[in-house]
């Protein structure tokens, strides 16, 4: 336990703290930067790279294939190597079919690059061009679940919001989460943007994962602001944002652990697709859960709190409130300490 | 010692839970007992294997088919896959008229004839019907043409063009000498072989009835099935609405339909009842579902089909004729089965994956949690046990059917389920640092963390009801698995982790705060000395922050008696042990 737990007394304490209230304007500029890379990176690269059950394209299946190397790799080098011999972006993407198939899935071909690819194709791997079939994907399944996940989206979102504002009685809070949880929506698909990694329906389930993450971990930070807000009353020695600063803190160790947790198992899964199974489901679910654990978790300290305490700060009870306190400690001449939060106007 | 109330209380939720495990292994024991279930889940078509099939639109000469319409015919066969109860089937459009369908497994006859049947719906007058002959020709009866066409008749040399041109659908000028042949050579058995009757609709067809017992000579279509816009099956209403007691069907008309069956129903009202022409057929994909007489003209676009239903024969008749309406016929065009050799190796790479995410979430709690780890490992096992067993039994009763994507819900599942562990245990440390006895502070943090643990779990599955119904395709199995395990999760933390942690806080062991039991109060800065010692009074300042806490957590009594000391907040005292 050791020194960990230590930290995590002093930040319980107060005996250390980080001003994740105080320093939000530098947080907010970060937060702001990302956003806008997120935005401006990928159309810098040229927009999002979609798999191809979103844009259509053309397939290939070779069958019936007699000497189909034992390893998978091998035959992903040769039929890459033979459709980009006669296409040279086609960008193609191989999978096994059974024991004896390949599928070769490419970009939108023209009907001469379609013959001429499954001809090679029927060369390299040494069989009757019959037994290669070539057909295109319509991009209607892609348009079909793009569709339902923008619905599922919106109507999560009011949900969500709905049910956080009668939980915790503040609709700021709602407000707040939302907020951050659009920040890490936005930033998640911008590091696919900018990386160029492929977004297939199985990365788009990851995003919609990435919701439900979000506002949980968001949820349990609140809960414990809640209870330090409301128990320090009006009697408190500390102003709205040093409770809201010390909550955070207070669970800054456990959000440290639930996002490593979190994040291990996703970690375990993109490492194994990553390294045995090149792109599948698994590999596009993890790689958007992984990037959005991290960044929710980033999040609920960083934009959420900070937001929250921004919010309510100005409400007339909680203003008198922090005047108060802070021209008390004046007199007292009591350093302040914990969070400089800028007492608003 | 008296077992005290909570020691009681955490026996009783261990009970249930060993109930509750019981129970989910009985239900699935009696499950491959009785009916026909094993002990594993079934598998998707990724995972398993699977058959896809290509339909391809039937389209005449020069006719297209819009993308609009492929669309509209994607969406009524998902809804017929669906209604087999075949989960996670693929509907996707390939190229500009096909239409892929990927289904799980092998599918049955059934769900593959419903899926394959998925052709035009049509409404055509009947010329001539009589009962079957069931005569077999015998195997090498594919001679018998199965394409009825008059073009492609049986006996080319006779006339197939009709001698007077037919003035109206019900004209039995239709009927040519070749098609009078063909009616009285025709075989209702072929109606099952490759290729069903598809007849351009301006031409006269010969069928069956799907039964095999009638067969028909019928006029070309007069209204199109796309034109119906609803059908419902239900009992049938007299003059005065009060219920006959017989099941019967409804279909309602868009307008175009409307026009076209009141023009239909008005020419054969004509005939009289008992004439054959009194009659129209409703043909699915070649095949008369339905050949029901005349008994009214038709205005209003809201026919009602009466007659010796059943409720199962009324409600199958309503989907045919509500699904049925595809804008456009289609035939398979190839139907392949996927091995799952691929799958079985994802499958693989998936459960090892799973297996290395548990052991780094071992390692993790043991490093951070010390012997509390155990308890999460305990928890995480519980958990996958109940999970295991749900599924299943989700599997053999509800056509759930595990998925890559579901296999990765599971493996995310860990991380998401030992979240809320972290959660309780960070709030026992915290009671321990405010100063309370491992047995209240296991008490008064679980309070705290259940009303956490189930609002943030709340959330959560939120997330997933909404992806379950709103989202398509593997998206469900996803929200579907991540769904039951986080109220999976919550069960676990309320009857397993809790008690279990209720009964060690009496251990001996672990109230003795060692190092060991990730519970030393001295790491965690507590300031009472285990149980039997009593913190002594202290008057503390703000020097630090640490101060302001300690200051916080004095009691009123304590609050005072500095105040009568006349300390104030800014007293350097420093009551901390050092």
């Amino acid at each position: 336990m050791g020194g960990f737990a230590k930290f995590g007394n002093d930040l319980y304490t107060g005996a250390r703290s980080f001003a994740f209230v105080g320093n939000r304007r530098i947080w907010y500029i970060i937060a702001a930067v990302m956003i806008i890379a997120s935005v401006v990176g990928p159309a810098i690269r040229g927009g999002f790279v979609f798999g191809i059950e979103f844009r259509g394209g053309s397939e290939f299946q070779v069958s019936e294939i007699a000497n189909l190397d034992d390893d998978l790799i091998a035959n992903q080098d040769l039929a890459t190597a033979t459709v980009e011999d006669v296409v040279a972006d086609a960008s193609p993407r191989v999978t096994t079919v059974g024991n004896d198939g390949l599928r070769v899935q490419t970009e939108q071909l023209t009907n001469d690059e379609t013959s001429a690819v499954a001809d090679a194709l029927a060369e390299a791997f040494d069989v009757p061009p019959t037994q290669v079939t070539a057909s295109f994907i319509g991009p209607s399944w892609g348009a079909d679940i793009t569709t339902s996940a923008i619905r599922a989206l919106v109507v999560f979102l009011v949900l969500a919001a709905i049910v956080m504002a009668l939980y915790f009685r503040t609709w700021k809070m709602s407000v707040a989460a939302i907020i951050s949880l659009v920040h890490d929506v936005i930033i998640t698909a911008g590091v696919y943007g900018i990386l160029g990694f492929e977004i297939t329906p199985s990365a788009v389930i990851g995003f919609l994962t990435i919701l439900g993450y979000s506002l949980y971990d968001t949820v349990v930070v609140f809960d414990k602001i809640r209870e330090n807000t409301t128990e320090d009353g009006d009697n408190s020695t500390r102003t709205f944002a040093e409770s809201v600063n010390l909550a955070v803190n207070q669970t800054l160790v456990r959000s440290i652990n639930t996002g490593v947790v979190a994040a291990l198992p996703v970690g375990a899964i993109l490492f194994i697709g990553a390294a045995v199974l090149g792109a599948g489901t698994l590999r596009d679910i993890a790689l958007s859960l992984f990037i959005g654990i991290l960044i929710g978790t980033y999040s609920t300290i960083f934009v959420a709190a900070p937001i929250y305490s921004q919010l309510r700060e100005n409400e007339p009870d909680i203003l008198k409130r922090t005047k108060r306190l802070l021209a008390t400690r004046e007199k007292a001449g009591t350093p302040a300490v914990v969070a400089t939060s800028e007492p608003a106007n | 010692m008296a077992r005290t109330t909570p020691v009681k209380k955490a026996w009783r939720s261990l009970a249930w839970l060993a109930v509750l495990i019981a129970a989910l292994i009985g239900i699935n024991g009696a499950g491959v007992a009785w009916a026909d279930w094993s002990w594993t889940p079934k598998l998707a078509l990724d995972l398993e294997g699977g058959t896809q099939i290509i339909l391809e639109a039937q389209l005449e000469d020069g006719q297209t088919v819009s993308g609009e319409q492929l669309a509209q015919a994607v969406s009524i066969i998902r809804q017929r896959v669906d209604a087999s109860g075949v989960s996670e089937a693929e509907i996707t459009t390939q190229g500009d008229r096909n239409v892929v369908v990927s289904i799980p497994g092998t599918p049955d006859d059934a769900t593959l004839q419903r899926i394959q049947s998925s052709a035009k719906l049509e409404f055509r007058p009947v010329l001539r019907t009589e009962a079957a002959t069931t005569a077999a020709v015998g195997d090498d009866g594919a001679t018998a043409t199965a394409t009825p066409t008059p073009t492609d008749s049986a006996s080319p040399s006779l006339e197939s063009t009709p001698t007077a041109s037919p003035t109206n659908a019900s004209d039995e000028s239709w009927i040519t000498p070749a098609l009078a042949d063909q009616y009285t050579n025709f075989d209702c058995a072929q109606l099952d072989a490759e290729g069903a009757n598809v007849a351009p609709a301006d031409e006269p067809l010969v069928t069956c009835d799907s039964t095999g017992t009638s067969k028909f000579i019928l006029g070309p279509t007069e209204v199109a099935g796309s034109t119906i816009s609803d059908a419902t099956s239900g009992l049938v209403m007299n003059s005065q609405g009060v219920s006959t007691g017989a099941w019967g069907v409804n279909i309602v008309f868009d307008s175009t339909g409307t026009e076209q069956f009141t023009d239909v129903t008005t020419r054969l009202y004509g005939y009289g009842v008992g004439v054959v022409q009194n009659q129209f057929a409703i043909v699915l994909d070649g095949r008369v579902i339905s050949a029901p007489s005349t008994n009214a003209i038709i205005t209003d676009g809201k026919p009602q089909i009466s007659g010796s239903f059943t409720q199962e024969e009324a409600k199958t008749l309503a989907d045919q004729l509500k699904f049925g309406a595809l804008p456009i016929g289609f035939e398979v065009q190839s139907s392949e089965v996927i091995s799952a050799t691929l799958g079985s190796s994802q499958l693989q790479s998936g459960l090892i994956a799973g297996l290395i995410g548990l052991i780094l979430v071992f390692i993790y709690s043991f490093f951070q949690y010390r012997l509390l780890g155990m308890v999460t490992v305990a928890s995480l096992v519980v958990a996958a046990v109940i999970t295991y067993f749900v599924l299943v039994i989700m599997s053999w009763r509800e056509g759930y059917r595990l998925s890559l994507a579901g296999v990765a819900g599971v493996i995310v599942a860990i991380g998401f389920t030992a979240d809320s562990f972290i959660v309780y245990f960070e709030r026992i440390r915290d009671e321990l640092r405010d100063g309370r006895a491992l047995v209240s502070a296991v008490e008064a943090g679980w309070k705290r963390a259940l009303r956490t643990v189930v609002a943030a779990k709340g959330i959560n599955l939120l997330s997933a009801v909404v992806l379950f119904i709103l989202a398509v395709g593997n998206v469900r199995g996803f929200a579907l698995t991540l769904g039951v395990t986080t109220i999976i999760d919550v069960i676990v933390v309320v009857l397993f982790t809790h008690p279990v942690l209720q009964l060690l806080a009496t251990n001996k062991f672990f109230s003795s705060g060692h190092k060991a039991t990730g519970l030393d109060p001295n790491g965690l800065g507590a300031v009472y000395r285990g149980r039997a010692q009593f913190r002594t009074p202290t008057l503390v300042g703000a020097k630090s922050g640490a101060g302001k806490e300690a200051l916080r957590r004095q009691t009123i009594a304590e609050r005072k008696a500095a105040e009568r000391a006349g300390t104030s907040t800014d007293s350097n005292v420093d009551g901390k042990d050092s």
